[in-house]
């Protein structure tokens, strides 16, 4: 008897406890659900413009009510039979996809070997990576501009894409999560008889998968949404990026916002299926599970 | 033939040399423990054992190949690492199945000694779980399958029951130890638990910065220990160590008690004389040593009881049933042949 007491004594303390502690926490939590609404209102607020000038008529666009007055789906017909949209979507999508990959592969090549190899000048190396962090694009428009004309990339997909192939804020980011992959992984694997790019491969990547979904998203809605560096290495309407573009739908003259909007609205279906498809791999906690528990 | 010998290994990490040129030979199905403090060298001797670390100078043989230059794959080892290591993206299948993935059997042998090990180790019903899924226990023994399918001359097992529960951890070292005599391979177990090493031990290796200063079975190492060191990292509680001096005649401690033992010696010199806790009786005829009790632990069968016998501090293991009160004056003897001899100055075992 006496266990089932204690157990029944220890519960009713317990709720007690967690009733004393309910009133405080629900002052704190509604401030916080506040603040958080707040915020997701202003982000909400422009995608809701956008989509909301997207079934606008040009003359309604500057009144700033959320429900046009009359909806209709007008701009989409327009945009979507101009021939002009696909082509650059396809761009868009080629680079974005191309980057992508490019990046999961070396930024994580040189990532891990940064990490898990003792080299000498390995410090400096990482160090001059990181340096370039610190120059802006801006600066580096007129060096990539040189090279892709010199190199006769002007104008093509690889002369949009080269620049972003690599990033020096992935294989800094790549480099961090192997540290948090265990030696005793790759020194099992290495017993195990695999050669260092197959340790790589198929012992580390899929630890730090977490991190490539993340490097995946960034990468894919870094290049999807670059509007300098296209606008600047293309000259023919054919190797137009999506943001370029839509960016043409305006002219000095006359800006049409509505099919800008329109353009704008379609162009984040890719990047809400590339969030959606890889924030499934954002699972924390994967990497622990083959060590001591 | 020795199945791994090791000759005058030397490991310097930049400037520091942690092995001071160790040498040892094992033979085919020993089990050899090596075991010392934190920083001794023993992981080290491991890893230069399995190619995880280049050694400085040395040669390790393994079955007569000197494997120096040996990728760890090649080298016909297996190991257990503290932390398991076992891939937690793959099932326990898998993982087991990696070790063999270098191997030139079969698919169908591969299978067939995959679910073999799995039988031994009583695993057969996981085989499909993540290591996610499993217990602590569990997850260890999935690293030891990954070990066992290759049937390596010679397994490494670094520290693998460390991270196991005190009651765990004894029932894995059985089971280390079943294991042991059921497959019959060589095995080098390090770690820093002393019982660990006596309970498994064909053979003891203690280390201590660097060198190895004793091999022995567990007997040798218990009741002839080498140096004080060595006395006093085996058994527990720790050997008494008590300073005392030789002269004509005997060995004389502080206390003024002349012992009755033959020194080989020529000259007048200070000694440490040392006796176990176990060895130390209750008596009330002569005594060895006599003081006050000043602690009591009960442990159950026995207790120890910390005696002040002017200065050292003594411990003795007495029955459990009747065991001395707090501040009770107490004698203790212990037969002259289970009383050791070190030399003061270099703490060498002098009988």
């Amino acid at each position: 008897m006496l266990p089932e007491t204690t157990v029944v004594k220890a519960t009713s303390d317990t709720l007690l406890k967690a009733e004393k502690q309910k009133r405080p926490a629900n002052m704190g939590q509604i401030i916080r659900w506040l603040l958080l609404f707040a915020g997701g209102i202003l982000m909400v607020l422009p995608i809701t413009y956008m989509i909301s000038t997207s079934l606008k008529w040009p003359h309604e666009i500057y009144n700033l009510a959320l429900i046009p007055e009359e909806p209709h789906l007008e701009n989409y017909t327009y945009v979507l039979e101009d021939g002009r949209f696909y082509g650059w979507f396809i761009n868009s999508l080629i680079i974005a996809m191309i980057t992508t990959v490019s990046n999961i592969l070396f930024d994580s090549l040189v990532g891990y070997t940064l990490c898990k190899f003792r080299f000498p000048g390995r410090y400096i190396v990482f160090i001059a990576i990181l340096s370039t962090l610190m120059i802006p694009t801006e600066m580096l428009v007129i060096p990539w501009y040189l090279m892709s004309q010199a190199f006769g990339w002007l104008d093509t997909h690889w002369g949009i894409m080269f620049p972003g192939l690599m990033t020096a804020f992935g294989t800094f980011l790549m480099k961090q999560f192997f540290e948090t992959v265990p030696d005793d992984f790759i020194e099992a694997a290495r017993i195990d008889g695999l050669n260092e790019l197959q340790i790589w491969w198929s012992i580390a990547m899929p630890l730090v998968r977490p991190a490539l979904a993340a490097l995946a998203i960034f990468v894919f809605l870094g290049n999807w949404t670059a509007f300098i560096w296209p606008l600047i290495v293309t000259n023919s309407v054919e190797m137009y990026t999506l943001p370029v573009g839509l960016s043409s739908f305006g002219d000095e003259a006359d800006v049409q916002w509505e099919l800008i909007m329109t353009g704008a609205a379609i162009s984040t279906i890719p990047t809400l299926v590339v969030f959606l498809v890889f924030q499934r791999f954002i699972i924390r906690g994967v990497v622990m599970a083959g060590l001591k528990g | 033939m020795a199945n791994l010998s090791l000759r005058q290994l030397i490991k310097r990490f930049d400037k520091t040399e942690v092995l001071h040129g160790i040498s040892l030979d094992v033979e085919d199905g020993e089990f050899i423990v090596l075991v010392g403090p934190s920083g001794c060298g023993k992981s080290t001797t491991l890893r230069l054992i399995a190619g995880l670390e280049e050694l400085t100078s040395g040669e390790i043989r393994i079955q007569d190949t000197v494997v120096n230059h040996l990728e760890p794959k090649d080298r016909n080892i297996a190991m257990v690492f503290q932390n398991y290591a076992i891939y937690p993206h793959m099932t326990v299948r898998r993982n087991i199945g990696f070790g063999l993935r270098t191997s030139k059997l079969s698919k169908v042998e591969k299978k067939a000694r995959l679910e073999e090990v799995a039988a031994i180790l009583d695993m057969t019903e996981l085989l499909d779980r993540r290591p996610s899924q499993l217990s602590g226990g569990q997850r260890q023994r999935v690293a030891i399958g990954r070990a066992m399918v290759r049937d390596p001359a010679v397994f490494l097992f670094d520290e693998p029951l460390s991270n196991l529960d005190a009651q765990l951890r004894t029932q894995m070292r059985l089971e280390i130890k079943k294991l042991h005599q059921r497959v019959g391979n060589t095995i080098i177990f390090v770690t820093h638990d002393q019982v660990e090493a006596m309970t498994m031990a064909d053979r003891i290796v203690i280390m201590k910065d660097g060198h190895i200063l004793q091999v022995g079975t567990p007997s040798e190492v218990y009741h002839l220990p080498a140096n004080t060191f060595v006395a006093q990292f085996i058994g527990a509680p720790s050997m008494n160590m008590l300073p005392a001096r030789v002269s004509q005649g005997g060995v004389k401690l502080a206390s003024g008690t002349v012992l009755d033992i033959d020194v080989p010696s020529t000259q007048d010199r200070n000694v440490i004389l040392g006796v176990r806790p176990d060895d130390l009786h209750l008596t009330n005829d002569s005594a060895l040593l006599e003081g006050p009790v000043t602690v009591r632990e009960p442990l159950g069968a026995e207790t120890l009881i910390y005696v002040d016998t002017g200065g050292d501090e003594v411990i003795a293991k007495v029955d459990g049933r009747h065991p001395p009160v707090v501040g009770q004056h107490v004698k203790l003897t212990a037969s002259t042949e289970e009383l050791h001899v070190f030399d003061a100055r270099t703490g060498t075992a002098v009988i």
